[in-house]
């Protein structure tokens, strides 16, 4: 009998993974996520400076034995602030996404499967923000809430769901028409189930492509919050802030720009990896092996 | 002499999980003024074995392995692009199956009309736009477009169906081709336009002199316009011969098996209604929905009247046919009565109890006792839920079933509905459209419903698999003691399973009453149209029915 029900035990979810598991890219970019999350954690534990720990007489230095990534125009090791930056770039990339994620393809959801008044009024609203300048917007926010760096991702949040809710808005204005949305329906299920079972899962396609997207435009966006003085502050860093600096000095000091890169462009391979994964996992129509 | 000759003709699609024979060595010739009729059920290669013969097949995957196509002498499967190119504009023709898509919505019919002639491959050839226009003209009053002047400058989508077709068979017929191919081009067609197109291409072919490959799923159509019928299954030829050899004196098993499937006659169950106990009553009813397109202000246009004051009882045990051509407000009564669309007014009552004024919740436990099976197999189950799922949801949801006793309950659904129990973990596109339909019955009737509305279940089917979902149909109503309401297009398969029939035409009934009184003595006018233009898979009498008309 056990064996029966694993038989059919099976969902969406669970063969995904099995798929997924099969995908070497994208374990690969999981692998490397992970990595980069744990390192992020246990920076304060790990890192071979501290991240303030000036040393003004040695000024840049090029990478050597005692400083892996070279040090910053201070003196700072590069390799400290990558990691204590990693830790506010993540945060500000997978935080912001997150709140973008549930507060889109809630709004979308909603406003796209009932349609008619509440619909126009909840796009409207959309609307209204996106037309609002969002610089405007986070200043207003920090000057009444006060520079806070969990203000920040909300602030970033906020503005991202916009375009979330409008992509699950039109797919799922296609699908409320489908016959099994009807039969879901006639079953007597509630709207919410139906919301939760047959729609949202049949817009995460488009959903896991935007969001490997939105992520690194998110940890952009914090650097150039940060860089007009919204954000995170000096000496306190994100890579975002790094690679800002690291163009500025180019020329004379190439590794200040390139190693925040490349910390960047990784995170960047792994999710689009992953992402990818994810999309063809959670299609049933792909197959299996 | 053959103006095709088509010889061993191999077409295989390479895909990742293997190659496909999609055609297998098949051979056929036609003539001048001949209609060669391609037979078969999807998958059965009969339009890739058309569709190869102009180069329209996606490459890769499809890779033609072997075999010639003789066209006046000339390999059409070995010449180049311009060559093909020459051929597609002057000689071979090609009618698709679907007028809502084959036409491009931002251009007038007459601008598409005139394409093949102002843009011509060859430059003698080219004609100027007013040339071009006299002949295109001349063409849409040769197929019936009444007022083609003016109707030149009209675009897709101020047509019906009907005329788009119509349209269709001008833009084929404008470069003078000498072979026709005809794709399923009434498939998408209502039965009294199927007969209308089916006539006029009929006289065209025969005013021209043409060559036509008819392709069709449907043995009445081909019965009535074919002279030679090519039988098709998985890609091979089953049997080849004239139109009477065929229909008459078949040797093959599989032309046999479908000649068999075709719905005929009447229903042979005896009539289960216990006509004292209603379970069923509508009164009065009328949905109406707000005209999108309506620009004037006028009472009279600012609702489409999709049912109209409809009244009508079904007895428990009763199967009810409900037939209509599209447009006719069937699937909107059959969901204003399951209280799937809103009601403008009038009452809808079920085992007595009044539905219509009744909320969401309220309805919640009526939905345990009516169910709905729909059309399209394809659309109608969630693609990321496995059967199990699926068919557990409703179990679940209306505390039929518990965690413990939900396996054991599937798969006796599964059994019900004639599934196999090892294809529980499956995602819907695993299944071929029959067994989806299967699926679909099993959601249905998972519920214990007493009653169900079937909107056009077997009509996305092909005809072998129709027969099979029908008599599935029967076997459970029998068994769990349903009553049910069958709406359908299809007059034959509506006789075949109903006790009584409604025929609906623009949101009003038009008639009603047992099978075969209405089949035998129909009153109304419309009526009388409609069972008129049924298709009969009999050659000899089809003929005679067409001749009729």
């Amino acid at each position: 009998m056990t064996d029966a029900i694993e038989d059919h035990g099976t969902s969406l979810w669970k063969d995904a993974w099995i798929k997924l598991s099969k995908n070497r890219l994208a374990l690969f970019g999981l692998a490397v996520l992970i990595m980069l999350i744990v390192t992020s954690l246990l920076t304060p534990l790990i890192a071979p400076y501290g991240y303030e720990t000036q040393d003004l007489d040695m000024g840049a230095t090029a990478p050597s034995l005692q400083h892996w990534l070279g040090t910053d125009i201070f003196g700072r090791d590069m390799l400290t602030r990558i990691m204590y930056g990693g830790r506010v770039s993540l945060m500000v990339g997978f935080i912001a996404t997150a709140v973008a994620l549930v507060i889109g393809i809630l709004w979308g959801a909603i406003a796209g499967f009932f349609g008619g008044r509440l619909d126009a009024i909840m796009m409207r609203i959309v609307d209204v923000l996106y037309a609002l300048p969002f610089m405007i917007f986070i200043i207003l926010l920090m000057v009444v809430f006060g520079r806070n760096i969990l203000l920040l991702f909300l602030a970033i949040g906020a503005v991202e769901w916009l375009t979330m809710a409008r992509i699950v808005r039109s797919q799922v204005m296609a699908l409320r028409h489908q016959e099994f949305v009807e039969a879901a329906n006639s079953l007597g299920l509630s709207q919410w189930t139906i919301i939760r079972r047959h729609i949202i899962p049949n817009t995460l396609g488009p959903v896991i492509v935007y969001t490997t997207l939105t992520i690194p435009s998110v940890m952009l966006l914090e650097a150039f919050l940060s860089f007009l003085g919204l954000g995170i502050q000096p000496p306190e860093s994100s890579w975002g802030l790094l690679i800002n600096y690291g163009v500025e000095t180019m020329e004379e000091f190439p590794w200040l720009l390139i190693f925040p890169g490349i910390a960047l462009s990784l995170t960047l391979f792994a999710l689009n990896f992953l992402g990818d994964g994810l999309r063809d996992a959670l299609d049933p129509r792909t197959s299996k092996d | 002499m053959a103006i095709l000759e088509v010889n061993g003709l191999k077409v295989y699609f390479h895909t990742r999980n293997g190659v496909v024979k999609a055609v297998d060595d098949v051979s056929f010739s036609v003539d001048r003024g001949e209609t060669l009729a391609i037979v078969g059920e999807s998958g059965s290669g009969k339009s890739v074995t058309c569709y190869s013969l102009l180069d329209l097949l996606p490459k890769p995957p499809a890779r033609i392995e072997g075999g010639t196509a003789l066209f006046d002498g000339k390999d059409l499967l070995t010449c180049s692009a311009s060559e093909m190119r020459h051929h597609r504009c002057n000689d071979i023709a090609v009618i698709f199956q679907d007028p809502m898509t084959s036409l491009n919505p931002f251009l007038t019919i007459g601008e598409q009309l005139i394409e093949p002639l102002i843009y011509h491959p060859d430059r003698s050839q080219i004609k100027t736009r007013v040339e071009a226009k006299r002949t295109a003209v001349a063409l849409l009053d040769e197929v019936g477009i009444i007022d083609s002047h003016a109707r030149f400058d009209c675009y897709p989508h101020e047509f019906s169906g009907g005329m788009r077709q119509r349209v269709m068979i001008a833009m084929a017929l404008i470069t003078e081709p000498k072979l026709l191919i005809c794709d399923e081009p009434t498939t998408a067609l209502d039965v009294t336009i199927q007969a209308q197109i089916l006539r006029l291409i009929k006289k065209l072919q025969e005013t021209r002199n043409v060559a036509v490959i008819f392709i069709s799923h449907d043995l009445g159509v081909v019965a009535g316009i074919a002279d030679k019928v090519l039988v098709m299954c998985d890609g091979t030829i089953r049997e080849t011969g004239g139109t009477d050899d065929i229909f008459y004196r078949t040797q093959n098993d599989y032309t046999k098996k479908l000649l068999a499937a075709i719905p005929e006659g009447a229903k042979t169950l005896p009539n289960r209604a216990k006509s004292d106990e209603l379970l069923i009553e509508v009164t009065h009813l009328k949905t109406y929905f707000r005209n999108q397109l309506n620009t004037s202000n006028s009472e009279e246009h600012r609702y489409v009247k999709a049912v109209d004051d409809v009244s009508l009882e079904i007895a428990r045990g009763e199967i009810l046919g409900l037939v209509g051509e599209s447009g006719s407000g069937k699937s909107t009564l059959g969901r204003s009565i399951l209280q799937l669309a809103p009601t403008t007014e009038g009452s809808v009552k079920f085992s007595g109890q009044t539905l219509t004024g009744l909320t969401a919740k309220q309805l919640v436990p009526w939905r345990r006792r009516m169910q709905m099976i729909f059309q399209d197999p394809y659309a109608s189950l969630n693609p990321r839920m496995t059967v199990f799922e699926t068919l557990s949801e409703p179990l679940l949801y209306h505390g039929i079933a518990t965690k413990k006793t939900i396996a054991s309950q599937v798969k006796q659904l599964m059994d019900d509905v004639g599934l196999s129990q090892a294809q529980l973990r499956k995602y819907p596109h695993e299944f071929s459209g029959g067994q989806r339909q299967r699926i679909a019955i099993g959601r249905a009737i998972a519920t214990k419903p007493e009653f169900i509305i079937a909107d056009e279940p077997v009509s996305a089917l092909d005809v072998t698999i129709q027969a099979q979902i029908l008599d599935l149909i029967l076997e459970l109503v029998e068994r769990h003691n349903l009553t049910m309401m069958f709406i359908s297009h299809d007059l034959s398969v509506v006789r075949y399973i109903s006790d009584r029939v409604v025929i609906m035409n623009r949101g009003v009934i038009v008639e009603q009453g047992d099978t075969e009184t209405l089949w035998a003595a129909p009153k109304e006018a419309y009526t009388k149209e409609l069972l008129a233009a049924i298709p009969l898979a009999d050659p000899t009498a089809e003929r005679k029915r067409i001749a009729s008309i």
